[in-house]
């Protein structure tokens, strides 16, 4: 007999009764009721149209946008010159020859390890900096935030500032609506395949990829790079905007782990502002806060959220909103600052009628601070130390050693140097550990001591070494022993062994 | 049999099957399912068209890209021709001496020959070339038919009693299955050649092998047993055994003359792929 345990069964009562008398209905439906009046299974994207405000914050946002944006575009730009066909451009990422170059430092795919410390020391950097002062990085210094706020620029150029979009949004299709939306969209297809443009040139020859690009003959990934950047500009800084941040990236949640009540940020001081009130020229501020709810701070935000309800994960920190609440502030000859970079801490002390503490220095921002200036340090140390020299040896492993005619013992091994220089290198291969081997390598002739042989610049050299003993250095089948191979000033010591079989050694 | 009725706690209808009172509802599909689904014959159609597709009697429906996987792979064969077109020929117009000399050539050529002999040299010879019994090694010093260039060269193109022309022949006779010697006559004769080598040895049994081995084994093996290359007799002194060490091995090899073949790779293997493999063996071996 089967049992069916139901879950979902109510006791008895209203509920079932409830349940039973309503029309059988798909669970598309039911989820169409919970995502709201609008229907769907989503959230709709409610229209956001900030306003434009003006004030330091402002500025300082232009001033960004225009250096980071050229530091964008002008990079791949920048020349620099290195011997030979090596390319001269300062920053490239050569995936064709497996090489990373920035500026005097040139990384192999082997050390990889520098751009994970890279990417550490951007962590915690990240991390340092939110816990001081909060999400910088977002409201400054992204890409999602740069490109948005271009975006948006276009958009007021094309359509005017925040009431003159929202009406010609709710207009019906005329002449006037039709070129200034298909304008916009035009410069902002132009931007989007700029920014792609500009993307493929840190992975190819700059000045030649853009002559190439244009004629066909430019590598298939770079056409596929710069299309696939260019939709994602145009769709994430277009239409997608705030819900980059507020769904798809996870910086936003990451940060609750990072704040605390001291970090700085972008903070509506309700200890003055509340209670808010509409105020009328000439009423007097007492028994009243300074917030007259004009609501300048929420028009004016890009993640259309409003500050007054507190640190949210919406909020960027962009800082805008501060401005347009300043003007305000002016305009009623109110303080300005009410709504300012400040800490929760801060907050609470004033409300509480106490003196405003603000710590910089926690547990928290040394641990950050201390973790990065570990990374840091051990990146420099991983640079200033990097040999020009790498060498790695692979032993015969079939057969793992041969007898020769005279008796002597013969080990195969493969060691391969890795000239990471611009210049030729000759390099110095030793043994050690056994007595009397001596060294050979096809198309050169045996020496007792050592080889000498010549590795191209940036270049990898297998060379085939063939170690010979006599069985009275040899008195165990085991020998461990190490290839010393030196080239200038570096020298590298890598350690193997010298199997002679137990019936040969003496 | 089947009846549709309203679930009780969800409210959806079921599909009216029942299996052991288990019913199922019939929920409709999600719409991204069945935009999906549409999608998919739509491509399906379109796929008839661009793309080789239904089978037929006499061939099948070509579609209109003209794809064909086969013209394909002749197409990457002859690309592949092509990218190798100048190392080989880098080959072709090098001597031996000169591949080996130049570290670039000398490295193509040792990769090439490393493919070629892992594919056709190592099932016998080992993948290191360390050989095994009846196959000799090719990594020591010992060689039988010379170990220079030119001779290893020489072996690749015509092999070793393979029957081509000009083959390298020797021929390691059956003295004691052919009865050209007596029992005793093999066994004193193991001695003699087991303390060729230096090893322990019955006095006695070597003293009568001594006439022997001078009227059955100097001519090619020569009379201190060094061996000679010329007609390739083995060299007896070296300790290193073809066909094993032991003196089971020594004596089954003079009692039944085992000779063993090497396929001639002059016709298998154009000249360039001969001679880097040529300089591939050298080089592993230390080069002679």
């Amino acid at each position: 007999m089967t049992v069916v345990i139901d879950r979902n069964k109510r006791p008895e009562g209203q509920e079932s009764q409830d349940r039973a008398s309503r029309p059988p209905r798909s669970a598309a439906a039911r989820a169409r009721e919970k995502g709201g009046a609008d229907g769907g299974l989503y959230k709709r994207r409610t229209p956001i149209y900030p306003k434009l405000v003006h004030g330091a914050w402002r500025r300082l946002k232009w001033a960004l946008l225009i250096v980071t944006l050229t530091i964008y575009y002008v990079t791949p730009w920048i020349r620099w010159d290195r011997p030979g066909d090596l390319p001269d451009q300062a920053v490239l990422v050569d995936f064709a020859g497996r090489r990373f170059y920035f500026f005097f430092i040139q990384l192999w795919p082997q050390e990889v390890y520098f751009i994970t410390g890279l990417l550490v020391m951007a962590a915690l950097g990240l991390f340092l900096a939110s816990a001081l002062f909060g999400r910088l990085w977002c409201g400054y210094a992204c890409p999602q935030t740069v490109w948005t706020d271009l975006y948006i620029y276009i958009e007021r150029l094309f359509e005017g500032d925040r009431n003159a979009r929202m009406k010609l949004d709710a207009a019906p299709w005329s002449f006037d609506k039709a070129w200034r939306k298909g304008g916009k969209h035009a410069v902002w297809l132009g931007i989007a395949f700029g920014t792609g443009g500009a993307w493929i040139f840190y992975f190819h020859d700059a000045p030649t990829l853009i002559r190439t690009f244009w004629i066909g003959q430019a590598p298939m990934t770079a056409y596929v790079s710069c299309a696939i950047m260019t939709f994602m500009t145009y769709v994430l800084a277009g239409s997608m905007r705030e819900q980059v941040c507020t769904y798809m990236c996870p910086w936003p949640r990451i940060q609750g782990a990072m704040l605390d009540e001291h970090s700085l940020q972008v903070t509506y001081r309700f200890d003055r502002g509340e209670p808010r009130a509409p105020h009328k020229k000439g009423a007097t501020w007492d028994g009243r806060g300074d917030c007259i709810d004009c609501n300048a701070c929420v028009v004016a935000c890009p993640m259309g959220i409003d500050i007054r309800h507190g640190p949210q994960l919406e909020c960027i920190n962009c800082g805008l909103c501060i401005d347009a609440c300043d003007e305000i502030m002016l305009r009623v000859e109110r303080p300005k600052g009410l709504i300012a970079y400040d800490t929760d801490a801060a907050v609470a002390a004033r409300a509480k009628g106490e003196k405003a503490v603000y710590r910089l220095i926690r547990p928290r921002t040394l641990y950050y601070a201390a973790a990065l200036v570990l990374v840091s340090g051990l990146m420099i140390w991983g640079l200033v130390g990097r040999s020009p020299m790498d060498v790695h040896v692979l032993r015969d492993r079939n057969p793992t050693f041969v007898r020769m005619q005279d008796g002597d013992i013969r080990n195969g091994y493969t060691v391969k140097i890795a000239n990471r220089s611009f210049q030729p290198m000759s390099a110095t291969i030793a043994f050690e550990g056994v007595a009397g081997a001596s060294l050979k390598t096809p198309g050169v002739d045996a020496t007792p001591g050592a080889l000498t042989v010549t590795v191209e610049p940036n270049q990898i050299r297998a060379v085939r070494v063939l170690v010979t003993a006599p069985p009275t250095a040899l008195p165990h089948a085991n020998m461990p022993a190490a290839f010393v191979v030196r080239a200038g000033d570096a020298d590298q010591s890598v350690e193997t062994t010298f199997l002679s079989g137990a019936a040969n050694t003496r | 049999m089947s009846k549709r009725e309203a679930d009780e706690v969800t409210g959806v209808e079921t599909t009216g099957h029942e299996w052991d009172g288990i019913k199922e509802l019939d929920n409709p599909l999600p719409r991204w399912w069945l935009y999906v689904f549409w999608a998919s014959i739509i491509v399906a159609i379109v796929y008839w068209v661009l793309l080789p597709a239904w089978p037929g009697i006499n061939g099948y429906t070509k579609g209109v890209m003209g794809q064909s996987d086969r013209a394909n792979v002749a197409q990457e064969l002859q690309a592949l021709r092509d990218l190798r077109g100048e190392g080989a020929a880098r080959l072709t117009n090098a001597t031996l001496e000169e591949i080996e000399s130049d570290p670039a050539l000398q490295e193509y050529a040792m990769a090439v020959g490393q493919s070629v002999f892992g594919d056709n040299c190592a099932t016998c010879h080992g993948a290191g070339g360390g050989g095994a019994k009846g196959y000799p090694n090719l990594v020591d010093d010992i060689w039988l038919w010379g170990g220079g260039l030119a001779d290893i060269h020489h072996t690749l193109q015509v092999g070793v009693r393979s029957g081509a022309e000009g083959a390298r022949f020797s021929q390691m006779p059956a003295f004691g299955r052919d009865q050209m010697l007596t029992g005793p006559q093999v066994n004193d004769l193991t001695e003699l050649v087991v303390s060729l080598s230096g090893r322990e040895a019955d006095k006695a049994a070597v003293a009568r092998a001594a006439p022997i081995y001078a009227a059955q084994c100097v001519s090619c093996h020569g009379a201190t047993g060094t061996g000679d290359q010329a007609q390739g007799a083995p060299n007896l002194t070296d300790g290193e055994w073809l066909y094993g060490p032991s003196r089971e091995e020594i004596r089954t090899q003079i009692w039944s003359g085992r000779n063993g073949v090497m396929p001639s790779w002059a016709g298998r293997f154009d000249d360039e792929t001969l001679k880097a493999l040529a300089v591939y063996v050298h080089a592993n071996a230390g080069g002679q």
